[in-house]
């Protein structure tokens, strides 16, 4: 049991590349089923579109062939949502160290009630430069790279930087 | 019931769906390089919905569909999204008249769908209602910039919203389907979101100096599959690689 769970936590995610999808938050359970030996691995989604799940599947699926599991089942769970609060703290300092800011904590659930409509990150949301710690830094692109980051800069070091959006 | 849950989470998967494939329209023709990005990362949002509720309602339906035959083996009077996503994407104004207008109503109606009695579409909606709201705000403040802007952009958002604002009575459209769902606690009944949408729409519209039309033509018929000829165009360009190598995959 452990050793399949292990090896579903140790996929890396292939759009953040520094961080496991157990890091992310996006592995849900792996159960194991001790008369037959076959793995239920379960994830979700970070974005409802997000391109990366089929890849995690495959790498799932690769790495628990690789640890001696030959009858691999991956779930998709919708519920509860993901939400960037699933970033662990190793996660999040990993992010950080390859320049990428890290969300901040959404506390409460993150629902912007639609008569409000205009999501604006407040000044307590800007993340610092993850090269130059300045708390300086603005937006440039609310949508980034992938689904999940936006693109900022740094008003003191001038770098611009990706940052996983709170959501 | 089960017949019309199916046709309740079509109409939802169907609206997402056609609104990704508009919007994919976009990339790499957009106006800067984020812009691109941004308008790809909305029609993902949009593809992912789809895509969970097309399966939903291809397991509903019980017949062996799955979300690929819906998307690309049905004929547009089998498609039941509101006129509105299935219009042509006009200039960058009308786009973002759209998405300010279709991502306010999916905001709210995700946002009621959350407490649904049915777990699979309860948990689709606590996800999606999320990006709904990067959604808004992407629309209004483009909305706000070419209102607020010069001469010009005021002109063409203004014309944009005028263009559009009869489109967006269909969404809160009541038929027997949605009264029976929303009766049986899985659905919710869209008039019931006129309101929240129509004063959070209307901030936005005063924001960018923009008038708010006045209530008058209605068209509809989406729902019941009677589409605009523009909806062939779009399947045509959507459904040929399927249609031309059945069940081909990459």
């Amino acid at each position: 049991m452990t050793a399949a769970r292990d090896a579903a936590a140790a996929v890396v995610d292939p759009e953040l590349r520094v961080i496991t999808i157990d890091e992310l938050g996006v592995l849900r359970g792996v159960t194991e089923d001790p008369g037959t030996g076959a793995v239920t691995v379960t994830i979700t989604p970070t974005y409802s579109g997000c391109p990366a799940m089929d890849v995690i599947r495959a790498d799932i699926r690769t790495a628990l062939r690789r640890a001696g599991y030959d009858r691999v089942e991956v779930m998709t769970s919708y519920g509860p949502p993901w939400s960037t609060d699933w970033i662990s703290e190793s996660g999040r300092a990993k992010l950080a160290a390859a320049g990428i800011a890290p969300p901040a904590r959404v506390a409460a659930p993150a629902v912007i009630p639609v008569t409000a409509l205009r999501r604006r990150l407040t000044v307590a949301d800007a993340p610092p430069c993850p090269r130059c710690g300045s708390a300086e830094t603005e937006e440039i692109a609310h949508f980034g790279s992938t689904a999940c980051k936006a693109l900022r800069r740094c008003r003191s070091c001038a770098e611009p930087f990706d940052h996983v959006k709170p959501l | 019931m089960t017949t019309d849950l199916f046709e309740y989470v079509l109409r939802i998967g169907d609206d997402a769906l056609i609104a990704a494939q508009r919007l994919a329209e976009w990339s790499t023709r957009a106006p800067e390089m984020e812009e691109d990005i941004a308008l790809s990362n909305i029609a993902l949002d949009q593809l992912g919905v789809a895509r969970a509720m097309l399966t939903y309602a291809g397991e509903l339906e019980g017949a062996g569909r799955g979300e690929d035959d819906l998307a690309f083996l049905r004929e547009d009077r089998e498609f039941r999204n509101c006129l509105l996503v299935e219009l042509p994407n006009g200039d960058f104004a009308v786009t973002m008249a759209r998405l300010l207008f279709l991502s306010a109503y999916q905001g709210s109606l995700y946002d009621g769908l959350v407490g649904s009695a049915d777990g699979r579409l309860a948990g689709v909606a606590a996800k999606a209602r999320k990006e709904s709201a990067y959604h808004v705000d992407h629309a209004a403040q483009w909305t706000v910039r070419l209102g607020d802007g010069t001469a010009e952009s005021h002109k063409r958002m203004q014309a944009a919203v005028d263009d559009l604002w009869p489109y967006t009575h269909e969404l809160f459209g009541s038929d027997a389907i949605v009264s029976g769902v929303a009766e049986a606690g899985v659905g919710v009944d869209p008039a019931s979101l006129r309101e929240g949408w129509t004063e959070a729409v209307s901030s936005v519209l005063d924001e960018a100096t923009l008038t708010r039309p006045a209530d008058g033509w209605a068209p509809g018929g989406g729902r019941d599959g009677l589409h605009t000829e523009h909806l062939s165009y779009l399947l045509s360009e959507m459904q040929v690689l399927h249609r031309a190598h059945p069940g081909a995959s990459w």
